[in-house]
């Protein structure tokens, strides 16, 4: 059974600003849901709540499994993942950085090994697995973000806008993987972009951010 | 000028003979500060990263009190731990003074605030977003933690260097808890000031090229280090 994500009236405010007023909804599907709005509307810190990496000020965020919610302990923050917009990426080779997720799991060496090789294909970074992932390009240091998050086969991707900072040519390797993934299918994409034409593309269920509130796109 | 050429001629000769009077001085030099440096790192690295990384009311003022310790006298922390560790001191029951145990709380009394204070800061100029990818990558909070205190490495082996220097070059505290005794508490420092008093320049020289050696050996087995270590990641 797919985990489902339900999100409860959540509120978060910063020194200033209320960012999230009220936010309510259900990721109970396979697929990709693409969240838009303008910059600063909130939501990357809508992310983040989800990915439990802050507590909204109010509200529930509740992860289910076969209707039973499940405990917000690091087993359950090890079936999703955050790619953060920027990237963080570690001061080590490109297969440290992607093995990363997998050692911290306990995966065995040979299968962390295998894994890597083959999702490093998949994202064209075979030819760069010694190399020091600090000195990749822009493009190819968000496509590593993304593959080392991959890599640890989670139920439920959020993307923080993962083309914000890349070229076109990048943007649009990272589409076609996002694509990839859809059509493979058994994983849940949340990503935020403000390119409606990037969600029209990519999205099974567009979302919009407005006024601190999830709403759903209206379909033309 | 000629004088300084022959001095330095007859040190390097006393280096080459393996003199065994050198050998020993220089072996107990080494075990000392090798000791002190340990110590040093197996409670300072923790301090710092402690400092660094969790929050807590008296952050402030423990790091100035880390800095501050920084620039402690050596005389002066000789001269308390003699006060400490003499028979009528509070731990003379001990028997620690004039030991090469008392040179070792010594030079790890003045390693300690600078590998304490400069791991503090290599660790608290990592980037916050290390932190939080390798949260959002599954690392529980020890493992976050090592994360972060490995992105800090390069900034951690410099104070690790730093205090190694520190104790090795340092003469007026372990000249004052260890009494420069021949053959149990004489070290490279304490012989060279000890020979130069007595115009015996040869063995002084000789010792001071041993230590600018050591500290240049330190130095590029720290980089071999950090390069290999990037190297067995892979494997």
């Amino acid at each position: 059974m797919a985990l489902v994500l339900k999100v409860e009236d959540i509120w978060k405010a910063y020194p200033g600003s209320d960012v999230l007023r009220g936010c309510d909804v259900s990721f109970d599907r396979l697929g990709v849901y693409v969240l838009m709005g303008p910059n600063g509307c909130g939501k990357s810190t809508f992310l983040r709540l989800c990915a439990l990496l802050e507590e909204p000020d109010r509200g529930k965020i509740n992860y289910l499994s076969d209707g039973q919610n499940l405990a917000k302990d690091v087993a359950l923050k090890r079936r999703i993942t955050l790619v953060l917009p920027k990237a963080g990426i570690f001061n080590s080779s490109v297969f440290g950085n992607m093995a990363y997720g997998l050692k911290v799991r306990g995966v065995k060496r040979s299968e962390v090994a295998e894994r890597v090789d083959r999702c490093l294909e998949l994202f064209g970074l075979a030819g760069k697995k010694e190399q020091n992932a600090l000195t990749l390009s822009s493009g190819e240091g968000q496509r590593l973000s993304i593959a080392r998050a991959v890599v640890t086969g989670p139920e439920i991707l959020f993307l923080d806008e993962p083309t914000a900072s890349v070229d076109q040519k990048n943007s649009e390797m990272i589409e076609d993987l996002i694509l990839g993934m859809k059509r493979q299918g058994g994983l849940t994409v949340v990503m935020t972009t403000h390119d409606a034409s990037q969600a029209a593309r990519l999205a099974d269920v567009r979302l919009m951010l407005r006024e601190g509130r999830v709403v759903p796109v209206l379909q033309a | 000028m000629h004088y300084l050429i022959e001095a330095f001629g007859r040190a390097l000769a006393i280096i080459f003979s393996l003199d065994p009077v050198l050998l020993r001085i220089i072996l107990l030099s080494l075990k000392v500060s090798g000791w002190a440096l340990v110590i040093s790192t197996v409670l300072g690295l923790p301090l710092g990263a402690v400092v660094a990384l969790r929050r807590m009311r008296a952050r402030g003022l423990v790091i100035s009190v880390m800095n501050t310790m920084m620039g402690l006298p050596p005389v002066v922390v000789g001269l308390f731990l003699y006060l400490v560790l003499s028979r009528s001191g509070p731990m003379g029951f001990l028997g620690l003074l004039y030991t090469p145990g008392a040179m070792i709380v010594a030079q790890t009394i003045l390693a300690l605030p600078i590998v304490a204070s400069l791991s503090h800061s290599a660790i608290v100029n990592v980037d916050p977003v290390i932190s939080q990818a390798a949260r959002t990558l599954g690392a529980t909070q020890f493992q976050t933690t090592v994360t972060i205190v490995k992105e800090a490495r390069y900034g951690i082996m410099s104070a690790l260097i730093a205090g190694f220097g520190r104790v090795m070059a340092e003469v007026g505290a372990i000249l004052i808890v260890g009494g420069n005794i021949a053959g149990y508490t004489r070290v490279m420092t304490t012989t060279i000031a000890l020979e130069t008093d007595k115009g015996n320049f040869e063995l002084a020289l000789a010792l001071g090229i041993v230590l600018l050696f050591i500290s240049m050996v330190i130095n590029v087995a720290l980089y071999v280090v950090q390069r290999r270590g990037d190297r067995w990641r892979l494997s």
